[in-house]
């Protein structure tokens, strides 16, 4: 799975990282960074349910 | 909207129990997602309460925030005037939203939240620790409500304790949906100044608190001007307060008319998280909020919002949407929750929802664990006021003195 934000969307509501703290992070800024792209297929149900729960729909996720 | 609008259900509509929206969220819900009211002022407006609708209408870039705009709906002349007075990145769209939410998503990222935890549970167990001193019984909303977001704000920005009755007083003012659009612009001018005052304290004696670094990362290199910066800190002061407070309140009273799953919860404390985001869910303090309005025609569910329609996105239609969540009307600790839309939807979603999950996590796991006697002590239902959020004006309850717990456990131990 191939994840991707888009951080000029990101408005820093920190749901990806209350959700998949092991797929995402808040930058100094507050902003959401990726600590990995391609996650193990473990974690593809917290990554959906980030890209889910994104406000600012940031968050794009391709199945392999 | 073909209806005339003196035909229409008049909006905000009163609620038959404190713990369920009106009826006509159900049906503007069954009429495909949205329906027509009427509003004070005679004008008309869209109650959206269908949770594809919602989500689907807050993120979309037709829609604006901005109170200035020509058909931005108002549940009331004073909220009216609220909320066109002291502006914040909230009423904004676009990159000027954009520019200010910025300066302030980094201290409310989740990982400096969580660093708070420890002084929310001394805040927590102080109240309690007082509570179980004066014995019961006791008026939940101004003992531990209001106290667990007022004493948390002043900690962590940096303001005089002794100052939040007056903030408080004032906000109630505000929050108030029958107070004079002239008492309402008064009382913001008031918190205005009030905040002016505090950030030029800061200037002069810089502490170890959120306002002082505010004004050395935003004021003191220029990125934000004065009025600017004055006007976020009296949102960050008032947002985090009545929010959580009602959700407080309105969170307890939930859990002691569900006494199965409270038990659940006591024995169990892995519980709380989940418990806490159905409790989010299930209430929805954000009643009738939050509005928009449309800048360009929209088709949607089957109707067409025209352009310079009042859009209101009600949150506590939308979460009780059985699409979403099934049999929503049932309260279920164990559901699948976190999809709600209690902190709203779309650019605008709530900068403080990890710190309010902090406190309502820690209310909920500490008052219980401390007091497990806890009872409702009211007769009939519970009333709720005439406010912009949902509010109870009272929580009375009482509970067994012989089986507390006096003890207080050390600063941050769960």
């Amino acid at each position: 799975m191939r994840v991707a934000i888009d951080r000029d969307r990101c408005v820093g509501a920190g749901q990806c990282v209350m959700t998949a703290p092991d797929v995402f992070d808040q930058d100094y800024d507050g902003l959401s960074v990726l600590l990995q792209a391609d996650p193990p297929e473990h974690l593809a149900d917290d990554v959906d349910l980030a890209a889910q729960l994104c406000p600012a729909q940031a968050i794009t996720v391709d199945a392999d | 909207m073909t209806q005339a609008p003196e035909q229409l259900p008049a909006f905000p509509m009163a609620r038959e129990t404190p713990f369920d929206p009106p009826p006509a969220y159900a049906a503007a819900r069954d009429a495909g997602g949205l329906a027509p009211v009427r509003l004070w002022d005679g004008r008309r407006a869209w109650l959206v309460t269908g949770y594809h609708e919602v989500r689907a209408l807050l993120s979309d870039p037709r829609i604006s925030a901005d109170r200035d705009r020509p058909g931005f709906p108002f549940p009331s002349s004073g909220r009216q005037a609220l909320e066109r007075s002291g502006r914040t990145f909230i009423t904004m769209d676009g990159t000027d939203h954009r520019r200010l939410r910025k300066l302030f998503t980094r201290y409310f990222s989740v990982k400096r939240i969580e660093k708070l935890r420890p002084m929310v549970q001394e805040v927590v167990d102080e109240l309690v620790t007082d509570l179980l001193a004066a014995g019961p019984p006791a008026d939940l909303v101004p003992t531990l409500a209001l106290e667990v977001p007022g004493r948390t704000i002043c900690r962590v920005l940096g303001m005089p304790l002794e100052d939040r009755h007056r903030f408080q007083a004032l906000d109630h003012e505000r929050n108030t949906l029958t107070t004079t659009p002239e008492r309402v612009v008064q009382a913001t001018e008031e918190m205005l100044a009030y905040t002016d005052d505090l950030i030029t304290k800061k200037q002069h004696e810089p502490a170890d608190d959120l306002l002082s670094e505010l004004v050395t990362d935003h004021l003191s290199s220029g990125a934000a001007e004065r009025e600017e910066l004055v006007a976020a800190v009296r949102l960050l002061i008032t947002a985090g307060h009545e929010t959580t407070a009602n959700m407080i309140a309105l969170s307890v009273a939930t859990l002691l008319r569900h006494p199965e799953q409270l038990r659940e919860l006591q024995a169990d404390p892995s519980l709380v998280r989940n418990a806490v985001e159905e409790l989010l869910r299930y209430i929805s303090i954000f009643h009738i909020s939050p509005t928009r309005v449309a800048t360009e025609p929209i088709e949607i569910a089957g109707q067409r919002i025209e352009a310079g329609d009042g859009v209101i996105t009600a949150v506590a239609g939308a979460n009780r949407d059985s699409r979403a969540f099934p049999d929503a009307d049932v309260f279920d600790i164990h559901r699948e929750a976190r999809h709600h839309v209690a902190f709203g939807y779309g650019v605008h979603q709530c900068l403080g929802q990890p710190l309010a999950r902090v406190e309502l996590q820690s209310v909920i796991e500490t008052l219980f664990r401390r007091i497990p006697s806890l009872h409702l002590a009211v007769d009939g239902p519970l009333s709720v006021k005439e406010y912009a959020f949902l509010s109870l004006v009272a929580l009375p309850v009482s509970w067994d003195d012989s089986r507390t717990s006096t003890h207080t456990p050390e600063v941050g131990q769960q």
